[in-house]
């Protein structure tokens, strides 16, 4: 009899203990999540992270909201009567933040692209009459100052060549949409024959480049990159192939 | 959490400050007034303490969910060799709601052709040239954002999107440049949990069976991919 009421009681507790599990979980929530305040007379929740999913619910200004997590340009937000919805960040930029001072929700506008840090992004083109696919990394230390690390394949018809350069670049208008820059860089190039042509040996040699190209902002983070580049590849024999290369692709900035 | 613990740090600084402040500013009033004695401590805290709770949102602090990353199981036609498993990799980053920038990566291993088989001992290809992996860079585009339902109360984001690679094949023991074009469809099940599936065409050039042609891989796949 006693056992019984003593697994009644063990039940009982774990059961109080467990409805307030829940209590305990929502207060956390409150503290992990940050709070705007809403600045016009209202903001819009849509049912998804896009332009063209329905609006569902609207909260009034002075309403508070919680920021959950945000996807591309939309802010996932729960409302104090504890709608969830998605918000976009112009939207959001007009709601205000605990300092009084206007959330900056973190657009990307062209200012960004000028004063962009890093960067990264995937070309295509021809190299020499080879089908070439490079991709880059690069760390803007000044507005008109970068530096760049870039990894290529060419694939043509008699070999498969891959280099890499470091190369420096300057840019002479970076507030322009349309920005030229110029480069110079120098690296290592790999020319590996098809075997099933020619019984050659792979050749390591060092490759220097110089190329000029447009940056073009396109929008948010996108911009898109062409340019052309002149290789010289010092080979170890009597004359140095030159090579020149054509790209055309798109990067993103940071 | 930095500006927190610097936020906190100079809470208590200022709060020591205000009663090392007030009680220097309040001794010589002291014996001067004792009436004024209850009044100074409480004006000066309510400069030094204000009541209303700063807190300024940390954009970094923000959850953002930008980065896809999955892995995918399909079939590729491998031209001339048989229709094949395909396992692979894909990741993917979000830049708009419109546009997505993805590299995938897959591995299949192709089977006999016709002519290998109507020959009998005929072998085109080594165990190792059979084996075929593709790489691939592209970008993809949100054609038809939309919301799927299942019953009255379910609703789950999808979209229905085009995407264009350049990449490599590495089949027969050489690689390839590769074109890539293609769409898929894509549900998300939560916030984080995605499921695609997948149509794709990769075209290159080969030179394998006698002349040369514009090889085209038709790829049918599923990923299941979770967003970070």
């Amino acid at each position: 009899m006693q056992s019984i009421r003593l697994i009644i009681k063990a039940s009982l507790v774990y059961l109080l203990l467990i409805s307030f599990l829940p209590l305990s979980v929502l207060a956390d929530e409150e503290d992990e999540y940050q709070t705007v305040k809403v600045a016009e007379p209202f903001i819009e929740f849509h049912t998804g992270p896009g332009r063209g999913y329905p609006v569902f619910h609207i909260v009034e200004k002075g309403q508070s909201l919680l920021l959950i997590k945000k996807k591309t340009q939309w802010f996932k937000v729960r409302s104090s009567k504890g709608h969830e919805g998605w918000a976009h960040e112009d939207a959001m930029q007009k709601t205000i933040s605990g300092d009084e001072q206007l959330f900056d929700a973190g657009n990307f506008l062209q200012q960004d692209f000028t004063e962009r840090e890093w960067e990264a992004g995937v070309l295509g083109g021809d190299f020499g009459g080879a089908t070439s696919l490079a991709i880059y990394s690069g760390w803007n230390f000044t507005q008109n100052l970068s530096t760049e690390i870039s990894i290529s394949q060419a694939l043509g018809n008699v070999a498969d060549i891959r280099f890499a350069t470091i190369s420096l670049l300057h840019q002479p208008f970076p507030e322009w949409r349309v920005s030229p820059f110029f480069k110079l860089g120098g690296g290592i190039i790999q020319t590996r024959p098809f075997t099933t042509l020619i019984q050659t040996q792979d050749r390591t040699d060092e490759i220097v480049n110089v190329g000029l190209g447009v940056k073009a902002y396109v929008s948010r983070q996108f911009f898109i990159r062409m340019e052309y580049t002149r290789y010289t590849i010092l080979t170890s024999r009597n004359d140095n192939d030159e090579v020149e290369e054509w790209k055309l692709g798109f990067s993103v900035f940071f | 959490m930095e500006t927190r613990i610097q936020r906190i740090f100079l809470r208590i600084t200022t709060g020591f400050m205000a009663i090392l402040l007030s009680s220097l500013m309040v001794a010589p009033v002291w014996a001067a007034e004792n009436s004024e004695e209850q009044k100074k401590p409480d004006e000066l805290g309510s400069i030094f303490d204000p009541k209303v709770e700063r807190r300024d949102v940390e954009r970094e602090a923000i959850d953002t969910e930008n980065w896809e990353l999955g892995a995918y199981y399909g079939l590729i036609s491998i031209e001339d060799f048989g229709t094949n498993e395909l396992v692979g990799a894909r990741v993917a980053y979000h830049v708009t709601e419109d546009f997505f920038i993805e590299a995938t990566y897959a591995q299949a291993t192709a089977g006999f052709s016709s002519f290998e088989r109507l020959n009998g001992n005929v072998v085109l290809l080594t165990d190792e040239q059979r084996e075929y992996s593709q790489f691939n860079l592209g970008l993809g585009f949100n054609l038809l954002p939309g919301e799927g339902f299942i019953g009255e109360e379910l609703a789950f984001t999808s979209s229905l999107y085009l995407i264009t690679a350049l990449g490599s094949t590495d089949f027969a023991g050489e690689q390839r440049s590769t074109i890539t074009v293609g769409g898929g469809y894509r549900v998300l099940f939560t916030d984080w949990l995605a499921v695609h599936l997948t149509l794709k065409d990769h075209l290159y050039d080969i030179e394998l069976l006698g002349t040369a042609k514009t090889a085209s891989d038709l790829e049918i796949s599923t990923s299941i991919t979770i967003y970070f």
